[in-house]
């Protein structure tokens, strides 16, 4: 067994590491699409709140910061679809109120240290197997729910009023989206940080993108770019001592420069 | 016979006291290809979504098939092609991938294809001839095959109402020509109604039974034959 596998705690990061490295992208996906990649930093804002709330009510932050995390998300698809404000707009809306709120939570709970930090820049190297259960059983949910509406969605990216005008459901997939994005947000905060949690979202989508030959393709790519990353970034910052979270999202961007420069020699 | 589209009395205005459409009344049966015409802004693209029930009327009603058109249990059989209908993403999309789109209202919300949604798709796609691409990235073809792919997609529903909004916007004239006369395929064919909606009509002028120019309100509804000759001239209609 190689010495990476050794160590539990490096089995349980791997693991959580893998669930998050297909989570991330299969709903970025529909974010990317729908130009709406910022999104998922929006609510990781939100949930920085909602992390300073659980350490101040001393309840678990990760439960406080799902919660805080769909409330952000629906807030902006409320404000993006009904509000009357542009998307960026209630984008930057949120995302100010989530981190005014957080601070002042924060402060309120004398909470600037090393338990915050872990939320802040990820602490994978120490999750629990009882972190690995919640993250394994959401995750699962998370893209059993992303399959069973996979195709409402794509058809959504491809002509958003043309699915509104043939009755699809479109404002409560926009819901659900979001929903989605939260729940993912909740469980990368372990893995990458609150800071970095958009970067798995968005980064492999990207990469995939340029290399796709079909949206379905682009999709599971997208899925493989993003457990690829997961992995081959923690396993990078075992050897090489570096952060994991940091390391994760530098791979991605690594594949995203690959996937970039292989497009151009094909000429697209 | 109820009438496939309704409008009575119609008035509607974005702002209050600004109308865009004034005391419109319009009935269109089944089976008809009407052409609607005017200037731009004129009111033609508000006077479409108010058919299909994204807008709602000031005053009078916007019916299909007998109901309120934001609410009609018909508006599965809908086919839509938007104005610059383009793709919302950026990933690579096949053109089955986008007529696909077009069965979620007529088949199954959630879950993959049916063999009847397959068959279906690969019909639209063939009845536009595009068969040879079907697998190539729509992004790839050019805008009169792309126009193409999105009436198959708005083909796949099998709809019996096919509205099109300013359908020849950035497609060259030999793609007009070839588009007017697979909507008067479609129409002779299959009998779907069909509102064919520009700010121009020369393309379609002799396919459509019925011209209707709107101008905030109707100032003409009838054959394109009875048509006043200064009409013609584009001048006119935005002067």
């Amino acid at each position: 067994m190689p010495e990476l596998f050794e160590s539990e705690f490096m089995r349980l990061a791997l693991a959580a590491g893998a669930v998050v490295g297909l989570l991330a992208p299969a709903v970025g996906f529909f974010l990317v699409q729908r130009r709406q990649s910022l999104v998922g930093d929006g609510i990781g804002h939100v949930a920085f709140a909602g992390v300073a709330a659980g350490i101040l009510l001393d309840v678990s932050p990760i439960l406080t910061a799902l919660v805080a995390a769909m409330l952000g998300g629906v807030a902006i698809e409320f404000l993006r679809s009904r509000g009357g404000a542009a998307g960026d707009q209630a984008l930057a809306l949120v995302f100010y109120t989530g981190i005014a709120a957080g601070v002042v939570l924060v402060s309120a709970a004398g909470a600037l240290n090393v338990d915050l930090f872990q939320y802040l820049f990820g602490s994978i190297l120490t999750v629990t197997r009882t972190d690995l259960a919640l993250v394994a059983t959401l995750g699962a949910a998370g893209l059993a729910t992303v399959g069973l509406l996979y195709r409402p969605l794509a058809g959504a990216v491809v002509d958003e009023e043309g699915a509104r005008v043939a009755g699809v459901p479109v404002g409560a997939l926009n819901v659900a989206l979001a929903a989605l994005a939260a729940v993912t947000v909740a469980l990368s905060m372990r893995v990458v940080g609150i800071l970095l949690v958009a970067a798995l979202m968005v980064l492999p989508v990207s990469a995939a993108t340029r290399i796709a030959w079909s949206m379905r393709s682009a999709f599971f790519l997208s899925l493989a770019i993003g457990l690829a990353s997961a992995v081959s970034g923690l396993t990078i910052s075992y050897y090489a001592d570096l952060p994991p979270g940091g390391t994760i999202v530098l791979v991605a961007a690594g594949s995203f420069a690959v996937a970039a420069v292989a497009a151009a020699l094909r000429g697209r | 016979m109820i009438p496939a589209v309704e409008l009575d009395r119609l008035s509607f205005g974005y702002r209050p006291g600004q109308h865009v459409l004034e005391d419109v009344d319009l009935q269109i049966a089944e089976g008809e290809f009407v052409a609607i015409a005017g200037p731009n802004g004129g009111g033609k693209t508000t006077l479409v979504r108010l058919v299909l029930g994204l807008e709602r009327p000031g005053t009078g009603r916007a019916l299909l098939y007998g109901e309120p058109a934001h609410r009609s249990s018909r508006r599965r059989a809908l086919g839509y092609l938007a104005q610059r209908s383009e793709l919302g993403g950026d990933a690579p999309t096949t053109v089955r991938e986008v007529v696909s789109a077009g069965r979620l209202a007529a088949g199954r919300l959630f879950g993959p294809l049916s063999r009847h949604d397959r068959e279906q798709v690969s019909a639209a796609i063939a009845r536009v001839g595009l068969e040879a691409v079907a697998e190539a990235p729509l992004q790839t073809l050019s805008g009169g095959m792309q126009q193409r792919a999105f009436i198959a997609k708005a083909l796949a529903g099998e709809p019996s109402l096919l509205v099109l909004d300013e359908p020849t916007t950035g497609v060259d004239a030999e793609s007009q020509e070839s588009l007017a006369a697979l909507l008067d395929r479609l129409h002779s064919e299959l009998g779907v109604t069909i509102l064919y909606v520009s700010h121009e009509f020369g393309a379609v002028e002799r396919f459509v039974e019925r011209l209707v120019l709107v101008r905030r309100t109707l100032v003409f509804d009838g054959p394109p034959s009875s048509l006043p000759g200064f009409w013609h001239d584009p001048s006119h209609l935005h002067a």
